[in-house]
């Protein structure tokens, strides 16, 4: 094996591409399946700079702002993290770059750890912006180098879209060396940068220009290439369909790769599709391409065999295509499902199981590890929607309650540290600045964690580890005016109770901040134990199941423990109303 | 279909069982081997206790990172109930390797639902089982951790892998400190026998 070949995910690939093309600045937000690409350029730190930024807006904005300075940027986000970042987007295509700007947006067909499955290749058409999508970790890394020199080439950002099967296989790459940029000394240039509408109007036709030339490019580009093999059947194909493609159809069909998707290579399309008698068009998701190929008066077959939503495979593609069935065995079983669950320790639940307990609260969640509050037995949430949206839909729900006469209602708004800082700050505001009704509350467990575990602006680390500004979300609420921001450990159920009834008894503004780290966090020494059952007085009630904890089980009548998964955190015992749990002191040996 | 030399194997289990270091040593070694190697992995939901699986794939050449229904060659099962989930990817008589550990998901823990009791029964119809109690056998060798490489000893000799170098896979991939008890624990792996 040589030593500079090695087997790598794609998103290990990208950052090692970034880190080869010489980019200099690097900011993104976390979110699957993007996150891993910045976890890894932190070996690269003796190069580049790379942070967390509090958003994907505010990242892509520190991106470009870099790359007007003439430093080659980058910022990476999951699909979603496109709409937050997309104002910037749509005007930073009229500008133009300094140094080359890339865009990486990680797409998630199947929502595999989504709230939806948005085919971002449609951003690229929107924002008039160049697409690359590469298939394997190879050209993740290659076709990244290659992204860069059509920025710069082209003076426009440039999409580079990866989905989840993408970002997260692995195959082998091999490794090529840093090229360092020499960036252009920095000068201002107003009518570059400063979108007044006059100089945006002067911009759009150029934009218009330079798509046409992208055009041109995609026809002859590397990205681009045909495989010629038989004339009966050829394949048009991108991304990780291309590689289900290439294992379902035959040895003699031809193939054209496509990594350069937008603007489309109309010319090589058409010549390609002369070369052959059935036109085939495989694609994840929208019909992307062959809405554009059949605009063009090309006709092929694409989403009338191959499915429109969620994820392809070589099975799906093999049955639209051949309509061949596997050979599968099939068992005679009653199958459980295994969903997340908030972890043995976790601190969302005692603050759940608090608020689990009153019909009359209405809680409007957000993205994170305490989505899972939702979930049963504790089924504690009315809406989780979007980033920020647990203090912004409350508000909604508050302002049409007072509208309909509604007021049986109490509204908690619940939103976690890192999406505080995300977009939480201006929910709060809101909230303040129009009298809402309703109870803002940090769940704060120091981390984000269902990224799996990165900083943000509230845990007092960068994304190297160096000691950062610890920003204190107490004295954001406060300075705001939220006057009376009451906060507790939600793993001491009563003060978790009392923190909820002095909230709703405020006569001043009123936020609950939950506070205690995630018990995942490495760098924290945690006091954990384990908790067991005394038989003699558990008397089968099941109360304590209720706090929706995988440690917890019914065994021969009465509560068990499973002794490896419980950390002896106590809420159970807390929940137990004859006293039949307690915790054994001793450290967890690691 | 440009891969029929490949070979495809799936691994599973419960978030936190350690499938994915099981993985990782098991393509270091291929890929010393010289085969062209792909593996899938879903991460996200992973920590919370969740299914998790892995896929591997290994040959002269390999395209898709993903195994269709029917079509691997083995499954490795961290959890039964793993293996019974993921085993509509196993081909019909291929080789289904199954810690004998149970973990039970929140639906059966919180009463909601019965763990199906005659997963083996049906499992061995299908396939050719074999149970190993590969989590027992790692916490006497010390560390119920290791149970990855108890069941990465067993997949080598029920899959016949001996002629990879797997200690220097070993070395690439665990830490110094435990590299001898995992040795230990794939050897207690590959000597099982049912």
């Amino acid at each position: 094996m040589s030593s500079t070949r090695q087997l790598l995910t794609g998103n290990e690939a990208i950052a090692r591409g970034a880190y080869e093309a010489g980019v200099t600045v690097c900011s993104a937000y976390p979110g699957t399946p993007s996150t891993e690409i910045f976890e890894n350029l932190a070996q690269y730190k003796d190069f580049l700079y790379a942070e967390w930024a509090p958003n994907e807006k505010v990242a892509t904005e520190v991106a470009y702002g870099a790359c007007i300075a003439n430093a080659r940027s980058l910022t990476a986000m999951k699909h979603v993290g496109l709409n937050v970042a997309a104002d910037l987007v749509f005007t930073a295509a009229y500008n133009g770059v300094g140094a080359g700007f890339v865009i990486v947006t990680a797409d998630d067909p199947d929502m595999h750890s989504s709230q939806n499955e948005q085919d971002n290749r449609r951003y690229a058409q929107f924002a008039k912006i160049p697409l690359i999508e590469p298939s394997d970790s190879q050209e993740c890394k290659d076709f990244m180098k290659e992204a860069y020199d059509i920025s710069e080439r082209f003076d426009i950002p440039v999409l580079f879209r990866v989905t989840t099967r993408v970002s997260h296989s692995k195959s082998l790459v091999t490794l090529g060396e840093r090229e360092e940029q020499t960036p252009a000394r920095y000068a201002r240039n107003i009518p570059k940068f400063v979108c007044t509408p006059a100089f945006a109007r002067k911009h759009r036709p150029e934009l218009e220009e330079k798509l046409k030339a992208l055009e041109a490019y995609a026809n002859t580009s590397p990205l681009n290439s045909m495989e010629l093999n038989g004339g009966k059947v050829g394949v048009i194909s991108a991304s990780i369909a291309y590689q289900y493609a290439k294992e379902v159809f035959p040895a003699d069909t031809s193939f054209l790769k496509l990594g350069f998707t937008w603007p489309l290579p109309m010319d090589l399309i058409r010549t390609f599709a002369s070369k052959v008698e059935t036109l085939y068009v495989v694609e994840e998701l929208e019909p992307f391409m062959e809405e554009q190929l059949k605009a063009a008066g090309i006709s092929c077959i694409g989403k009338q065999v191959i499915p429109p939503m969620y994820e392809l495979n070589p099975e799906i593609v093999r049955r639209g295509v051949f309509g061949t069935e596997p050979n599968v065995a099939k068992l005679e079983l009653d199958m459980v499902a295994r969903p997340p669950a908030l972890c043995p320790g976790c601190p969302h639940r005692g603050f759940f199981y608090v608020l689990s307990k009153r019909k009359d609260f209405v809680i409007t969640g957000d993205i994170g590890c305490y989505t899972l509050g939702y979930a049963a037995p504790l089924s504690a949430m009315d809406t989780c929607a979007c980033m920020g949206g647990g203090f912004s839909l409350g508000m909604g729900m508050a302002k049409a309650f007072a509208q309909q006469g509604v007021t049986d209602k109490k509204i908690f708004g619940v939103v976690g540290d890192s999406t505080f800082f995300h977009s939480g700050l201006t929910g709060a505001v809101e909230i303040l600045y129009n009298k809402g009704n309703m109870i803002p509350c940090v769940l704060d467990n120091s981390i984000t964690g269902m990224t799996g575990h990165q900083d943000n602006p509230g845990t007092g680390f960068t994304l190297d580890g160096e000691i950062a500004n610890k920003i204190a979300i107490e004295d954001v609420l406060k300075s705001f005016g939220f006057e009376n921001v009451i906060i507790c450990d939600p793993q001491d159920l009563k003060a978790m109770q009392k923190a909820v009834d002095d909230a709703l008894a405020s006569t001043v503004p009123a936020a609950i901040i939950v506070r205690r780290p995630c018990v995942l966090i490495k760098r924290i020494k945690h006091d954990v134990g384990k908790c067991t059952v005394d038989r003699d007085k558990c008397r089968s009630c099941k109360i304590c199941l209720k706090v929706a904890c995988p440690a917890l089980h019914m065994k021969d009548g009465k509560t068990e423990i499973d002794q490896t998964l419980c950390v002896g955190c106590k809420v159970c015992a807390q929940a137990c109303p004859f006293g039949a749990i307690s915790r054994i002191g001793e450290q967890k040996g690691e | 279909m440009t891969t029929t030399n490949g070979k495809s194997i799936l691994i599973c289990g419960v978030g936190g069982q350690g499938t994915i270091l099981m993985s990782k040593t098991l393509t270091a070694g291929l890929v010393a081997a010289g085969y062209d190697v792909k593996m899938s992995e879903v991460h996200g939901m992973a920590q919370r206790g969740g299914s998790v699986s892995t896929q591997v794939r290994y040959g002269e050449k390999v395209y898709s990172p993903i195994i269709g229904r029917g079509e691997a060659d083995v499954l490795v099962a961290f959890e039964k109930l793993e293996g019974a989930r993921y085993s509509e990817l196993l081909k019909p008589g291929g080789t289904a390797l199954i810690n004998d550990y149970e973990v039970f998901p929140l639906p059966v823990s919180s009463g909601a639902a019965e763990y199906p009791q005659n997963i083996y029964d049906e499992m061995k119809k299908a396939f050719d089982l074999r149970v190993i109690p590969a989590s027992t056998i790692a916490k006497s060798l010390g560390n119920i951790r290791c149970t990855n490489i108890v069941l990465l000893g067993a997949l080598v000799r029920a899959f016949s892998l001996e002629y990879i170098d797997w200690n220097a896979a070993l070395t690439a991939s665990v830490p110094p400190k435990v590299l001898e008890m995992n040795i230990k624990a794939f050897e207690a792996g590959y000597q099982f026998q049912g």
